[in-house]
């Protein structure tokens, strides 16, 4: 049952009218959430349970980092890697704010340490290297933290022979790191390109937003590729383009729909949906050899295999 | 008489004694006079102010020498620097960007006879106003860097090293360039570029900016001519981003850390290729000669390594960049 209507209801029974403030301060509660994008009210722990997607319009609100691990990491198999690594000021940037003092309160509002969390985890009983981008961290923004922790989870994962799902969710490079930054375009595809040799399966997520230097880099570079419905994935920004070209741009330009129809993405999944499909491809890509440790881990050895005699 | 040259605001000073110089010259040729004391005088003063303002550029003047419209463009020092140049076009997939070009050729030096054939890709600004809507300003569309791309498998394939001159304002933000997967291209050039054997030198002659210009910047020695700019965003952008207007050109200039002397001692590029006096413009012929010897002599060091030896130190030189707390 939606708010609208639960109001309604108590309109009839009660026969007298539920003041605006009222109901506002009941959403401030965070007992209530109003959708941003239809205005229906729902449960907010009904939405939570419906993976944050509005159960009115679907609608996919952004994710926090730590819950989409939980969205798509069986419970209790999550062990985070590198959560430690901080953000320094190596280029001493200051625009409006010195970076340093952007970053500490942005660490201080989010509990977060950069935009990016990386660690290994079951999604349903297949091992894979995830990492996710948070947007709260300063736009998702790319710089030296988030490149080396993606590279070494990339690293660790080729290692340890296992698939890497990346979730996307960034407004590119981040500037006041400057050619750091867009170095780290070069040194995660770098580890990507390793992964690949190693015929080792690869997918990005695109979350909303996907822009600039992350769409150009390991966005772009999955064994296959998936986004969420109605995701804005693209490399230069909008504005930019409009302001380039002078024109309005189509509605849907630079939407997940846009990308799938141009083929540069394999799947818009709902994200209701996302670990059920990431779990039958992971299925799909086991090769002849994983299968065989995998029977092997539950099952005694066959005897066929060359054993050396004592 | 020549065309005067144009001048950058900074180098107003010499703008005098260019002007002192021309008019005693024709005074010269008029009168049959002997001034040449005189103008050997003037123009060792013109030198030694050029000299002055040039050493202590800052960024946001080293970004407009790096943008002057007389700068020697990718075709002007392959002309200048290699034999049997051929050009090879289109990416084999949809058409042939103007703004990228590339082709093979030879790198000859004076005591060798043979010499090294290379393939060569390069971003292309235009070399006037109708050049430069053919170019596209130097800003690639998906199709340059596929065939970027295509031209470097073929030098691989044919052990040719990968020379690469970097000169953009980025890659083309436009409506068909996204639908046609600007990002995919230059993101499948930065994984595809630490897979190849041969020796790459990537050397950036004017502006490099953004993912446009890394998109053939992945280098087993990444050069840097003395005024070039290479940054991840440019100037102007990033001020209208972080400052929200556009007035902080020099402010984001400075902070973003762009010349080839901030970037050397960042460990972002390998080696910084001195300029004629007044910049690469004023004598193109000298600079195309160092860029030759620069090119030459890191070409030798790379050719000592094996395939494999390459990748992996491309590897790790990508690798190291970056800087956190753990
Ligand atoms: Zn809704």
């Amino acid at each position: 049952m939606s708010l609208i209507d639960w109001f309604a209801d108590r309109r009839k029974s009660q026969n007298a009218p539920i003041s605006p403030e009222h109901q506002q301060r009941e959403i401030a509660d965070g007992l209530w959430t109003k959708c941003e994008e239809c205005s229906a009210l729902h449960y907010t722990k009904d939405v939570i349970e419906n993976s944050l997607v509005c159960p009115a319009c679907q609608h996919h609100n952004k994710v926090e980092g730590p819950q989409r691990i939980a969205q798509l990491i069986d419970h209790g198999s999550w062990s985070p890697i590198n959560e430690h690594l901080r953000s320094m000021d190596p280029l001493h940037f200051e625009d409006l704010k010195p970076y340093v003092e952007r970053l500490q309160q942005t660490v201080q509002k989010t509990g977060l340490t950069d935009a990016a969390l990386t660690g290994f985890g079951m999604l349903k009983g297949h091992p894979i290297g995830l990492g996710v981008m948070d947007f709260r961290f300063m736009g998702g923004s790319m710089g030296s933290v988030v490149g080396e922790k993606f590279t070494r989870l990339i690293e660790q994962s080729t290692d340890r022979s296992i698939p890497v799902v990346l979730v996307c969710a960034s407004g590119g490079a981040r500037m006041q790191e400057g050619m750091f930054s867009l170095m780290q375009m070069a040194k995660i595809s770098a580890a990507l390109q390793q992964h690949q040799e190693a015929r080792l399966l690869y997918i990005p997520v695109l979350t909303n937003p996907t822009t600039g230097g992350v769409t150009a880099s390991f966005a772009m570079l999955g064994d296959i590729i998936i986004a969420e419905p109605k995701a804005m994935i693209g490399f230069a920004g909008r504005r930019v383009i409009e302001q380039t070209l002078r024109q309005k741009l189509p509605d849907d330009f630079q939407t997940a729909e846009s990308l799938l129809k141009h083929g540069f993405v394999d799947q818009i999944v709902p994200r209701t949906k996302l670990k059920n499909t990431l779990a039958k491809l992971l299925r799909l890509h086991q090769r002849p050899t994983d299968q065989h440790e995998l029977k092997n881990s539950t099952e005694v050895p066959p005897l066929a295999s060359p054993v050396a005699p004592r | 008489m020549p065309a005067e040259p144009i001048l950058l605001d900074f180098e107003k000073p010499l703008m005098e004694f260019e002007r002192s110089i021309a008019q005693i010259r024709q005074m010269a040729e008029a009168g049959n006079e002997d001034v040449s004391e005189q103008v050997n005088q003037l123009e060792f003063r013109a030198a030694q102010l050029r000299h002055e303002i040039f050493a202590n550029l800052t960024p946001d003047q080293r970004l407009k020498v790096a943008r002057h419209p007389s700068r020697p463009s990718t075709l002007d020092y392959i002309q200048g620097i290699f034999e049997d140049w051929t050009e090879l076009h289109g990416d084999r997939v949809y058409s042939d960007d103007p703004a990228m070009v590339g082709g093979v050729a030879c790198l000859k030096m004076q005591d060798d006879n043979d010499g090294q054939p290379v393939v060569i890709i390069g971003q292309q600004k235009g070399r006037d106003t109708k050049d430069n809507i053919i170019r596209n300003f130097g800003m690639p569309q998906p199709d340059g860097y596929r065939k970027a791309l295509r031209l470097m498998e073929h030098a691989n394939r044919f052990g040719m090293p990968i020379l690469t001159f970097i000169d953009t304002p980025g890659a083309y933000p436009g409506l068909e360039a996204e639908n046609r997967g600007q990002g995919e291209a230059i993101a499948r050039n930065l994984r595809e570029m630490f897979s190849l054997e041969v020796p790459i030198i990537c050397t950036v002659i004017g502006e490099g900016m953004s993912g446009g210009a890394l998109g053939i910047g992945i280098g087993d020695r990444v050069l840097m001519l003395e005024h070039a700019v290479y940054s991840v965003i440019s100037p102007e952008s990033c001020s209208s981003i972080l400052w929200r207007d556009v007035q902080h050109i020099k402010e984001a200039a400075r902070s973003l850390k762009i010349t080839a002397f901030d970037l050397k001692s960042m460990g972002i590029i390998d080696q910084i290729i001195p300029e004629p006096p007044g910049g690469a413009h004023r004598a193109p012929l000298v600079m195309a000669q160092t860029l030759k010897e620069t090119l030459a002599n890191n070409l030798l060091e790379l050719q000592a390594m094996t395939g494999k030896e390459r990748r992996s130190q491309r590897y790790q030189k990508f690798r190291s960049m970056g800087q956190f707390l753990e």
